[in-house]
C-alpha cells in the first residue's frame, strides 16, 4: 500500500471538489472492499475521500410508496429496516445471504454496488488481468475459472460481479442516484448500473469519474407481488454465490397468469443478469413448470460456459425454476413467502 | 457491559466544525500522509499520530499494545480481528484508523468489568470449553457481544424464518440462528458446537436479565 | 523402581480422567494470552517476504532501489546478499541462498522496515526479474515422472505386498474396483506462521518467539542454519494459534525473521501474509487412489489393493502415506499397498492433521461402503466381519483394538439399526453413512524436571507446546497424580527451549511423550521426597527424567487407536448443496485423561473432516503454477453454520502396553474417516457415488442430473 492523503468530506460538493483536486483518488465508504484491494496493491489511490460520514445514512419512505435508501446506510441496517423487511423481503434476504454480520455492519449501500470482482487473477498482481491492467490479458481464461461468468463475458474478461444485494436491486427495478458535482444528479436503473466487460473490463459500472452514489431508490412494490432470493454456495455461510436468483412475481389472481415477473441471476455474469428473454416469455403466461423451464432455458441458451463452469447452467436453471415454483405454490415444499 | 436495545449507528456524527473543503481532522493539508487521530479504546482516550495506511487492527496491536484482537487473514475473511466500533461488531483489519477519528472502540480487553469480573460470554466460553488454540477467541467473543445486541435490537439473519422477517422484534436465538450469526468468525480448531452452546447460554441469561428488569420497577 | 513399570490406575488417580478446565482459559478469553507476533520489544522492526511470481526458473536480477528509497526501510535481503546459511535437513529452509526458483511463491527477497506498513510497501516495491523455464504442476495418473519412493512419510516402506492380491481379486466372487481423489488441502491454522526474533549481539544470544509445534526442534535447526550453539538460542512458544502439522518443523518465517534481526540488529517480527501460506508452509498433497477389494459372498475380504499416486516438490521429497492405514484395518491375506510420487514444480507438501490416514481412510472406507453395497450387506456388519485379530501387515498382536465396539456403540447411539432407506423432505434427500477410523500410537523421547518447593507447591518443567490441545492442563493432571498432590499445587513451565528437550506436538504423540517424562520425573521426585528427612531445603528438591530409553523400545504390540463415524446428511436437489445434519464419533484411544479437552479435540478433528468432505479444496493453476485458493475467502474452511450437532464419545480402554498413563493420541483420529462417513451418507441419500472430494454443489448436481450409477465399479454376481 502506498502512502495516501485523506480527506473527510462533510458535504457532497466538498467530496466532489476533493476528488477533482486529488488525481487518482477514491471515495471511501465502509472500505470493506477498497481497503482489502489497497492491501493487495490492486487499488493504489493517492488520496481517499471519506464519504462515510456524509448525511446519507437515512432510509426514507417516498410519497409514491417507494423507498429512498441513502448511500451510506450500512448493509445490516438496510436488511433490518422494518419497511424493507415488510415490503422488500427479497432485498433483506439478499443482503443477509452475503458476507458476515460484522462486514454487513460496515459495508455501505453505495459501496456494496461498487465492490469489485473476487476473481483471483484480478486480486493477484503477478498474473495478467485486463480489468486491473488493461491490455495485460486474462489469467482466468487459461487458468482455473470455476467461479467465473457464463453469460455476457468477453474475450477480455470473464469475471463475475460478487454482490448479492445488487441482484435483488436489479429484480426490484431499483434506481441508483448519482451526484455529479455542481448540484447535478442523475439516475440509472440498477439493472443497467453494472456493465458487461466488452473491451473495457476496467469499467465495472456506468459511473463517471468523480460521481458519487448518493442513494438507491426502490419503487413501490406491486400489491400482491411475491418475491424470493436463493443462493447456492460452497459453504453454508460467508461465501460468495456460485449462482443466485432473485424473483419478483405478480400473478393475476383471476386466471393465474403472470402479470409481471422480474428474474435476475447473480454469479453468472459481470453484472446482475436480468433475464429479459425469460421474463418476456413468461409475461401473460401460466407459469406451469414446463413453461418456466422453457423460458429459463431460452435465457440460458445465450450462455457460453467455459471449461470449468458449465455446472452453473443447470444450477441456475434449477434455482430459477424452483424459486418460481415456490412462488406460484407449485412447489412440493414450503409455501410462497409473502 | 451495557445491553443496548438498539445498536448505535456506525461512526459518530460528523465531527461538527464545518470548515473549508478539503481537510483532514486537524486541518492539515490534504497532501499529508499522516494525521492526528483520536480514539477512545475501552474507555481510555488516545491521541495518536498515524500513517493513514494503519488499520484499526494494527493501531490496537502495534501502537496501543492491545494484542487481544488477532490478525488471522488481514482481509476480512476470518473474523479474528473483530472488535466493537461504536458498539457494533466490525472487522478491524479493514477499517482505517484515520477514518474512525472520534470513535469509541471496545476490544476483548475491554469486555471484563472494572473489577476484572468476566463478561458473561467470557465465563460461558470457559465453562463450555469453547476454544482450543484461543486465536479466534477474542474475535468470537466480540462478535458474540455484537450479535446478541443485534438480536436484541431485532436484526434478522439469513437463518430467520419468513414470518419473523416480516414482523420486526427481538430475535429469538435458536442454535441455528447463533451458528449463522457467528459464521463471520472462523475457528480452525472446530470449537463451533461449544461456541454455540456458550453463546446460547449467555444469550439466554442476558434475555432473562432483561426480562427481569422489565418487571422490576 | 523402574520409572516405567508403574501404570497409573484410574481408580487411585484424582486428576487424570477428570474434566479439568484449561489452565490458560482466562488468558485466552481476556486477550491476555500473547502469541509470537505480539511481543513488544523496544525498537522492534517488521519483515515482509517477497514471493516468486514464476513457477520455475532462475532469478536474473533483483532491483531493490525503489524499496530502499522508501521511508523507514532498513534493508532488503536478496539471494545476492543474504547471509549464507549452514546446513539443514530441510532444503525448504535454505532461503535466499541461490537463484533457483523451484515453485511459485518461493521466497526471493525479504524487506525489513521500522513499521509494518513500511515493510509491506517495501516488499511490493522490490522488482525481481526471472529467466523462466517450462513448468508442470499437474498430477495425473500415468504421469511420466511417477516413481515408487523407498519410504513414505512416517518412515514406512512405500510398497508392501502379501499373498497374491491380483489373483485373489480376479477369483473373488464380489469385487469393487474404484478410484478416488482428494485435492490439495491447506492447514490454515488461525494464527499465521509468525516469529519475533531478537539477536543480542553483545551477549551473542538469540531469542525467538515462534509460532511452532515444538521449540526444541526449532532451536536445533536454527543452530545449524546460523552457526550458533544450542545454548545461544532460546525459542519460546507460550501460546500457539493452532498448527495441525504445518508448524511441526521450522518453516521459512522463523529463518527469515532470524536473518532479519541478525542483519539489522533490532528485534524483528515476521508474520506471514495469509496468501503466502499455501506455497510456503506445506500442504496436504493431492492423492489419487485406486482401490480394489475382493470378497466372498459372506463379506470376507480376500483381496485388497490400495495404490496411491501423489506429488511432491522438486525441493524435497514428502510422500503422503495414504496407503498405510490399509495395512492396519482389515484381516485380508492378499494385499498390496503402494505409493507412487512425481516431483513437480509445486510447493513442498508436508504434514496436515493425520497425514496418510485422513486421505487414505477416505478412500478405503468409501470402497468398503461400495463393497457393502455390492454385497447387499450392512456396512457396519461388513467391517465387523473383517475385523483383524492381529495387525495384517506385520502380524503383531494389537495392544488393544476396539473397532468393533466403537462401531456397535456408535450404531446404538446414532440409531443405525433403524437406518431408514434414503428419504426425501421436499427438495432435500436425506441419508446416513458410516466409516471407521484409525490412527497409530507414536511416542518420542522427552525430558522433564519436577521440583518441590518448601511451601508445598510443585513446579513441573517440560518442553511441551500447547497449540490448543490442552497439553498444559493434561501435563499438570499427570504431574498431580504422580506426585499424589492436588492439581492446584502444581504449576507448569512449558513452551521454552531452555527446558529439558521435548518433542513436537505432532503425530498425536504429545501427551504420551511429554506425559511419560512428567510422570517419571514426578515419580522420582515422590521417591526422593519419601526418603527425605526433615523440612525441605530452601532451594527445594528436584528430580529429572529422560525417556529416551523407554520411548525408543520397540513394542511387541501393534498399537493403534480406532474409531467409527456416523453421519446424517441432506443433499439439496435444487442446488446440489450438501449439509451435514448429524455427525457422531465413537473412539477407542486408551485412557482419556481429560474428557473435556479430549472431546473438544475429537470434535475439532471431525469438523476438519467435514470440511475435507464438503467445502475444502485447493487447485494448482496449470498456467501460472500457483494455488488458486490462497486466501480464506477462496479456500473454504467450514463456518459455524456448516457444523451441526456433533457428538464425540469414547470407549475407555485399559491398555497396559502404551505408557504409564495408558493413553493413545487423540489429536488426529477425529478427522480420519469423517469424510468417508459423510460421502457414504451422500451416496445413500442420492443413490449416486461421488469419488472426488470435496462434494461441492457442482459435482453433486451433476451426479443427480446424470444416471443413477457412476462408472468405475465392478459389481459381483
Amino acid at each position: 500500500m502506498r502512502p495516501f492523503a485523506y480527506v473527510r468530506a462533510t458535504s457532497l460538493q466538498e467530496a466532489a471538489d476533493a476528488y477533482a483536486a486529488h488525481p487518482g483518488s477514491r471515495y471511501l465508504g465502509g472500505g470493506t472492499n477498497l481497503v482489502d484491494l489497497m492491501k493487495l496493491g490492486v487499488e493504489t489511490p493517492g488520496a481517499l475521500i471519506d464519504v462515510s460520514r456524509l448525511p446519507l445514512a437515512e432510509i426514507r419512505e417516498l410519497p409514491d410508496g417507494g423507498l429512498r435508501v441513502g448511500a451510506t446506510v450500512r448493509n445490516s441496517d438496510l436488511a433490518a429496516h422494518p419497511l424493507v423487511r415488510s415490503r422488500y423481503p427479497l432485498l433483506s434476504r439478499a443482503l443477509l445471504a452475503g458476507a458476515s454480520g460484522q462486514l454487513r455492519n460496515v459495508a455501505t449501500t453505495g459501496g456494496n454496488l461498487l465492490q469489485r470482482t473476487r476473481c483471483g487473477y484480478f486480486q493477484d498482481l503477478s498474473t495478467p488481468c485486463n480489468k486491473r491492467e488493461p491490455g495485460s490479458g486474462c489469467g482466468a481464461r487459461d487458468g482455473l475459472h470455476r467461479d467465473h461468468a457464463v453469460l455476457g463475458h468477453s474475450e477480455h474478461c470473464i469475471a463475475t460481479h460478487p454482490s448479492d444485494m445488487a441482484v435483488a436491486l436489479a429484480a426490484l427495478d431499483a434506481e441508483v442516484e448519482l451526484y455529479g458535482g455542481a448540484g447535478t444528479t442523475r439516475r440509472v436503473a440498477a439493472a443497467e448500473f453494472h456493465r458487461l466487460p466488452g473491451d473495457r473490463p476496467e469499467d465495472d459500472t456506468v459511473i463517471r469519474p468523480g460521481e458519487i452514489v448518493t442513494a438507491v431508490l426502490l419503487p413501490a412494490p406491486a400489491p400482491g407481488a411475491v418475491s424470493l432470493y436463493r443462493k447456492a454456495r460452497e459453504r453454508a455461510s460467508y461465501a460468495f454465490a456460485l449462482a443466485s436468483v432473485a424473483v419478483v412475481l405478480d400473478l393475476d389472481p383471476g386466471d393465474g397468469r403472470v402479470r409481471r415477473i422480474a428474474l435476475a441471476f447473480g454469479g453468472l455474469a459481470h453484472r446482475p443478469w436480468r433475464a429479459a428473454a425469460a421474463e418476456a416469455r413468461l409475461t401473460g403466461a401460466v407459469p406451469d413448470p414446463g413453461a418456466v423451464r422453457d423460458a429459463v432455458d431460452a435465457e440460458l441458451a445465450r450462455a457460453r460456459p467455459l471449461r470449468d463452469n458449465a455446472y452453473k447452467l443447470p444450477l441456475a436453471r434449477h434455482l430459477a425454476c424452483d424459486a418460481i415454483a415456490e412462488l406460484t405454490g407449485a412447489h412440493p415444499g414450503s409455501p410462497a413467502t409473502p | 457491559m451495557p445491553h443496548a436495545t438498539d445498536p448505535p449507528a456506525h461512526g459518530p456524527v460528523p465531527d461538527g466544525a464545518p470548515g473549508p473543503a478539503p481537510r483532514t481532522p486537524d486541518g492539515a493539508p490534504a497532501t499529508a500522509v499522516r494525521s492526528r487521530v483520536a480514539l477512545r479504546v475501552n474507555g481510555v482516550h488516545h491521541e495518536l499520530d498515524l500513517d493513514h495506511r494503519v488499520t484499526l487492527l494494527d493501531t490496537l496491536r502495534e501502537h496501543l499494545d492491545l494484542t487481544g484482537a488477532k490478525k488471522g487473514c488481514d482481509h476480512g475473511q476470518c473474523g479474528a480481528c473483530t472488535v466493537l466500533v461504536e458498539g457494533r461488531r466490525a472487522n478491524s483489519c479493514l477499517l482505517l484508523a484515520v477514518a474512525l477519528h472520534g470513535c469509541e472502540i471496545t476490544t476483548v480487553e475491554g469486555l471484563a468489568g472494572p473489577d476484572d469480573t468476566l463478561h458473561p460470554l467470557q465465563r460461558a466460553f470457559m465453562e463450555h470449553d469453547a476454544f482450543q488454540c484461543g486465536y479466534c477467541t477474542p474475535g468470537q467473543l466480540c462478535s458474540a457481544v455484537g450479535a446478541l445486541r443485534e438480536a436484541a435490537a431485532g436484526h434478522p439473519s439469513h437463518a430467520t424464518a419468513a414470518a419473523a422477517l416480516a414482523v420486526p422484534g427481538p430475535a429469538a436465538l435458536s442454535a441455528e440462528e447463533v451458528r449463522e450469526r457467528l459464521s463471520g468468525n472462523l475457528c480452525r480448531c472446530g470449537a463451533y458446537p461449544a461456541i454455540v452452546r456458550a453463546v446460547t447460554d449467555a444469550g439466554a441469561d442476558a434475555a432473562a436479565t432483561a426480562a427481569g428488569a422489565e418487571v422490576t420497577p | 523402581m523402574s520409572p516405567t513399570a508403574a501404570t497409573l490406575e484410574p481408580a487411585t488417580a484424582a486428576a487424570l480422567g477428570a474434566p479439568v478446565p484449561r489452565r490458560e482459559g482466562r488468558e485466552k478469553v481476556t486477550g491476555a494470552a500473547r502469541y509470537a507476533a505480539e511481543q513488544h520489544l523496544p525498537l522492534r522492526a517488521y519483515a515482509w517476504p517477497v514471493p516468486a511470481t514464476v513457477a520455475r526458473g532462475r532469478i536474473t536480477a533483483v532491483d531493490t532501489a525503489g524499496a530502499l528509497a522508501l521511508p523507514g526501510v532498513l534493508g532488503v535481503l536478496t539471494p545476492y546478499d543474504a547471509p549464507r546459511l549452514g546446513p539443514s535437513d530441510d532444503p525448504t529452509l535454505q532461503l535466499l541462498q541461490d537463484l533457483r526458483v523451484p515453485h511459485r511463491g518461493w521466497y526471493v527477497a525479504l524487506a525489513v522496515a521500522d513499521t509494518l506498513e513500511g515493510a509491506r510497501a517495501a516488499a511490493s516495491a522490490v522488482r525481481v526479474t526471472y529467466e523462466t523455464e517450462p513448468h508442470d504442476v499437474t498430477l495425473r495418473a500415468g504421469h511420466p515422472g511417477l516413481y515408487t519412493p523407498e519410504e513414505v512419510n512416517g518412515g514406512y516402506p512405500a510398497h508392501r505386498e502379501h499373498g497374491d492380491p491380483d489373483g485373489a481379486f480376479e477369483e473373488a466372487p464380489v469385487r469393487v474396483d474404484v478410484r478416488y481423489s482428494v485435492p490439495p488441502l491447506h492447514n490454515h491454522a488461525m494464527e499465521p506462521h509468525a516469529a519475533t526474533a531478537d539477536w543480542d549481539a553483545e551477549r551473542g544470544h538469540l531469542t525467538v518467539y515462534d509460532s511452532c509445534q515444538g521449540t526444541t526442534v526449532v532451536r536445533g535447526v536454527l543452530a545449524g542454519l546460523f552457526g550458533l550453539r544450542a545454548d545461544q538460542i532460546t525459542v519460546l512458544a507460550e501460546h500457539v494459534g493452532g498448527g495441525f502439522g504445518s508448524k511441526g518443523t521450522p518453516r521459512p518465517h522463523v529463518v527469515l525473521a532470524v536473518m532479519a534481526t541478525r542483519y539489522c540488529g533490532r528485534p524483528v517480527t515476521l508474520s506471514l501474509p495469509r496468501r503466502h501460506m499455501a506455497a510456503t508452509v506445506g500442504h496436504r498433497a493431492p492423492t489419487l487412489h485406486h482401490l480394489r477389494l475382493g470378497a466372498r459372498a459372506d463379506g470376507t475380504l480376500t483381496a485388497l489393493t490400495h495404490e496411491v499416486t501423489t506429488h511432491t516438490s522438486r525441493v524435497r521429497e514428502f510422500v503422503e502415506q495414504a496407503a498405510v492405514p490399509a495395512r492396519v484395518m482389515y484381516a485380508v491375506h492378499n494385499s498390496r499397498t503402494t505409493h507412487r510420487v512425481a516431483a513437480l514444480d509445486v510447493p513442498t507438501p508436508s504434514w496436515m492433521r493425520a497425514p496418510g490416514e485422513a486421505p487414505g481412510m477416505y478412500a478405503l472406507e468409501s470402497a468398503m461402503d461400495e463393497l457393502a453395497d455390492a454385497l447387499g450387506m450392512d456396512p457396519v456388519e461388513l467391517r465387523v466381519r473383517n475385523d483383524a485379530a492381529t495387525e495384517p501387515d506385520g502380524g503383531r498382536p494389537f495392544s488393544s483394538r476396539h473397532l468393533v465396539e466403537c462401531l456397535r456403540e456408535g450404531a446404538r447411539r446414532f440409531g443405525w439399526a433403524g437406518r431408514r432407506p434414503p428419504r426425501r423432505e421436499g427438495a432435500l434427500l436425506i441419508g446416513a453413512g458410516v466409516a471407521a477410523a484409525t490412527y497409530p500410537v507414536y511416542i518420542a523421547p522427552s525430558g522433564a524436571r519436577a521440583h518441590a518447593r518448601p511451601d508445598g507447591s510443585y513446579l513441573v518443567e517440560v518442553n511441551a507446546t500447547d497449540i490448543g490441545t490442552g497439553a498444559r492442563t493434561v501435563m499438570a493432571q499427570i504431574a498431580a497424580d504422580a506426585l499424589r498432590v492436588p492439581l492446584d499445587a502444581v504449576s507448569l513451565s512449558l513452551g521454552n527451549s531452555a527446558l529439558p528437550p521435548g518433542p513436537v506436538a505432532g503425530g498425536s504423540t504429545g501427551t504420551a511423550s511429554w506425559g511419560w517424562a512428567v510422570h517419571d520425573a514426578c515419580t522420582a521426585l515422590t521417591d526422593r521426597l519419601a526418603r527425605h528427612q526433615g523440612p525441605l531445603p530452601a532451594a527445594g528438591l528436584s528430580a529429572s527424567a529422560d525417556t529416551t530409553q523407554s520411548a525408543k523400545q520397540k513394542s511387541p504390540y501393534a498399537r493403534h487407536a480406532f474409531g467409527a463415524h456416523f453421519a446424517e446428511v441432506q443433499a439439496d436437489t435444487v442446488t446440489g448443496e450438501v449439509r451435514v445434519r448429524r455427525l457422531l464419533g465413537v473412539f477407542a484411544a486408551g485412557h482419556i485423561l481429560n474428557p473435556r479437552t479430549a472431546r473438544s479435540q475429537l470434535i475439532g478433528g471431525m469438523v476438519m473432516g467435514l470440511g475435507m468432505a464438503l467445502t475444502e479444496h485447493s487447485g494448482l493453476d496449470p498456467a501460472s503454477g500457483d494455488f488458486v485458493e490462497r486466501d480464506l475467502a477462496a479456500y473454504h474452511v467450514p463456518t459455524n453454520a456448516d457444523v451441526p450437532a456433533i457428538e464425540a464419545h469414547w470407549i475407555d480402554e485399559h491398555d497396559k502396553h502404551l505408557n504409564p498413563m495408558g493413553s493413545k493420541g487423540i489429536g488426529e483420529i477425529g478427522i480420519v474417516g469423517a469424510a468417508a462417513a459423510i460421502g457414504n451418507a451422500v451416496c445413500q441419500a442420492t443413490g449416486r457415488r461421488l469419488r472426488e472430494l470435496p462434494l461441492t454443489p457442482d459435482r453433486v448436481l451433476a451426479a443427480l442430473d446424470a444416471g443413477p450409477e457412476g462408472a468405475g465399479r465392478v459389481a459381483g454376481p
